[in-house]
């Protein structure tokens, strides 16, 4: 049965739908690579994969409440595998977030051609960067490295590998 | 959509409201475990991810292993070649290392030093990690089944890697020393200067609280402390890449871990750690130059003088504790075997203990001492340096108290002839317990079976030559 996402102000057509088991086993199959990868590729951490999942489900669905859920539900998932010292809702906050913005944007501008996705996809991961530092340094008072040369490169790496997930992930869209 | 949610709306509330709840419940409720409580929806998805990624690491590694045993052997001879003519030098370096080890410990038993050793570790296979940058959390494939216990030490022989924080029924989660909450006791080689090594958000590891006056150069070995109780001291932690003066003047000193934390694969999780003697049986018998080093005289301490120059009365007081000293360090050599002292030097089964305690400084003495021994003399080689009347004499020597008043010297004192070993008949009664001093505490000169009649006994003066 298929996830019908709220219709908007703009064409229908740009709304796009997906299987429930897409809309399950995505997210989950993201995570899970996620915290398998680097096991054997410890520089891999710098391409968050549920991140781009998250962006892809907001700016495919625009629609905002949708896509707070799905960023909640990614990011409370990568809590829950970070050890005991990550307390439980930081990456859920930052994905909320980033998943409204997304979806918000979503409904404004043209998604669909890479360009556009590197830059949105560039700039969120800068944004959600930011949010998660503020989170634990304003919030929870942890010690955290903020390092813009290595946010930019980590920013432009996940764009260029989102270009090519969001490639593989538009194949999951029914409409 | 629109259909589906009409149809089981009831259900659909009913299941939200359940799931609410659940999620609530799982949020407040801990379950205690091993590694402390542990959120319930936390060892929840653990357990359910764990025997995924236990599938996914050891199929990878078994066909792996398949293939680079059965299949790939390209260059097997040749590496062969090489690795049996590094065999072939290690052997040279191993009997140069052999010999340093064993004099250390062989001192290290005159010193009771007590060694930390690994005894039992447990083989584990790193099957996740936390797949985010700020937090650098492993797991492993051993849980408390394997009898991982939370604070064990995980390492590789390239060095540490990190400790076990929590542990489920069948995998565990290991902190690296590079995690920003992270911090490891940890010592500079060469320098010995202690610190505390940390991590970062970034993933850069720190020695941290060395004095900025401190000089450590980069490539010094950073090694474990043993102080914080969890990693045995002595392990591999890394090298110092760079120093830079820190902040509240202590410095800042990067270290590259030796272990590569990004590469770990397969690591050892120390479940046992012993302390224990060094093990001096197979050490052989001492060696003449530890017995004259021994028996060297050392720098005697300067009594204390009053602003016009003069001895104070009580300076001898201090010898006291001398005599003490000199007592621990004759049991310790007693326990080393030392069983070439000289007559001198030889301790009564310990019994020989000088109590300096008169207020004008007379070192008085001794009692169960053998023949020919004073009262510093009689404890141990090194009692004379403050036990003997001011430190001045060297060992055998006897003791001659600032006033003259020198008490307790044996007519046959002979330091260099050999001495049979005390017969219990000859032991003390006390076992080595300190009296009192005493007249009556004059101690029964005692010939021994080989010692030459016709040399001479102590000089009129007291005084023995110095050895």
């Amino acid at each position: 049965m298929p996830f019908r996402g709220s219709l908007t102000s703009r064409d229908q057509a740009a709304v796009h739908e997906f299987s429930w088991p897409a809309v399950i086993f995505i997210p989950l199959v993201a995570v899970l690579i996620q915290i398998f990868i680097p096991v054997r590729a410890r520089f891999l951490p710098i391409i968050d994969l549920p991140f781009m999942v998250t962006i892809f489900f907001a700016v495919a669905r625009r629609h905002p409440i949708s896509g707070c859920l799905t960023g909640c539900a990614i990011g409370l998932m990568q809590d829950l595998f970070a050890g005991p010292s990550h307390p439980l809702g930081m990456y859920g906050i930052a994905l909320t977030i980033i998943g409204y913005l997304a979806s918000s944007l979503g409904l404004k501008i043209d998604v669909e051609n890479p360009g556009s996705r590197f830059i949105i996809t560039y700039l969120f991961f800068v944004a959600h960067q930011g949010i998660y530092y503020g989170v634990a340094h304003g919030l929870l008072g942890q010690v955290q490295q903020w390092s813009w040369s290595h946010v930019a490169i980590s920013a432009l790496a996940n764009a260029v590998i989102g270009i090519f997930v969001f490639k593989f992930l538009d194949r999951f869209k029914q409409r | 959509m629109d259909t589906f949610l009409g149809r089981y709306k009831n259900l659909i509330v009913l299941a939200a409201i359940l799931f609410a709840q659940i999620i609530a419940l799982a949020v407040q409720v801990r379950r205690p475990t091993q590694g402390g409580d542990t959120r319930l929806l936390r060892l929840w998805a653990i357990s359910a991810v764990t025997p995924v990624e236990k599938a996914v690491v050891h199929t990878q590694k078994w066909v792996h292993d398949t293939w680079n045993t059965y299949a790939y052997l390209r260059g097997v001879r040749r590496e062969n070649r090489e690795l049996r003519a590094e065999i072939d030098r290690m052997k040279v370096e191993d009997a140069r290392y052999a010999e340093d080890a064993r004099m250390a410990r062989r001192v290290q038993a005159l010193l009771a030093f007590k060694e930390q050793y690994v005894d039992t570790t447990v083989a584990a296979q790193v099957i996740g990690t936390s797949g985010s940058e700020q937090s650098r959390i492993l797991y492993l494939d051993k849980g408390s089944k394997d009898g991982i216990k939370p604070d064990m030490a995980v390492i590789t022989p390239a060095g540490i890697v990190g400790k076990i924080v929590q542990v489920f029924s069948d995998s565990s989660q290991v902190l690296p020393i590079n995690d920003q909450f992270s911090g490891v006791g940890a010592a500079l080689k060469s320098s010995r200067l202690q610190g505390i090594l940390r991590g970062a958000s970034n993933g850069v590891t720190t020695l941290q609280y060395v004095m900025s006056d401190e000089k450590v150069e980069p490539g010094e070995e950073v090694i474990t402390s043993g102080g914080d109780r969890i990693f045995p001291k002595g392990l591999p932690v890394g090298k110092v890449v760079s120093v830079e003066p820190g902040k509240d003047l202590f410095l800042n000193i990067r270290v590259v871990p030796s272990a590569r934390l990004d590469q770990v694969e397969e690591v050892l999780v120390v479940t046992k750690i012993t302390e224990k003697m060094p093990d001096s049986k197979d050490l052989g018998p001492l060696r003449a130059s530890d017995i004259l080093a021994e028996r060297l005289p050392t720098v005697p301490a300067k009594p204390e003088v009053d602003a016009t120059g003069k001895p104070k009365p009580g300076a001898a007081n201090g010898t006291a504790s001398g005599a003490t000293s000199a007592t621990g360090t004759a049991a310790t050599a007693a326990r080393s075997g030392a069983a070439a002292t000289s007559a001198a030097n030889k301790p009564a089964a310990g019994s020989s203990t000088a109590v300096a305690s008169k207020p004008n400084g007379a070192a008085t003495a001794t009692h169960g001492a053998p023949s020919g021994t004073t009262a510093g003399s009689a404890g141990a080689p090194k009692a004379p340096k403050s036990a003997a009347a001011g430190g001045t004499r060297p060992a055998g020597t006897v003791a001659k108290p600032l006033n003259g008043a020198g008490m307790a010297t044996a007519p046959h004192a002979n330091p260099t002839a050999p001495v049979p070993s005390p017969s219990p008949a000859n032991r003390p009664a006390n076992g080595g317990e300190t009296r009192p001093p005493s007249k009556q505490s004059k101690p029964v000169p005692e010939q021994p079976p080989n010692a030459n009649p016709q040399q001479p006994s102590t000089p009129p003066n007291g005084e023995q030559p110095p050895q």
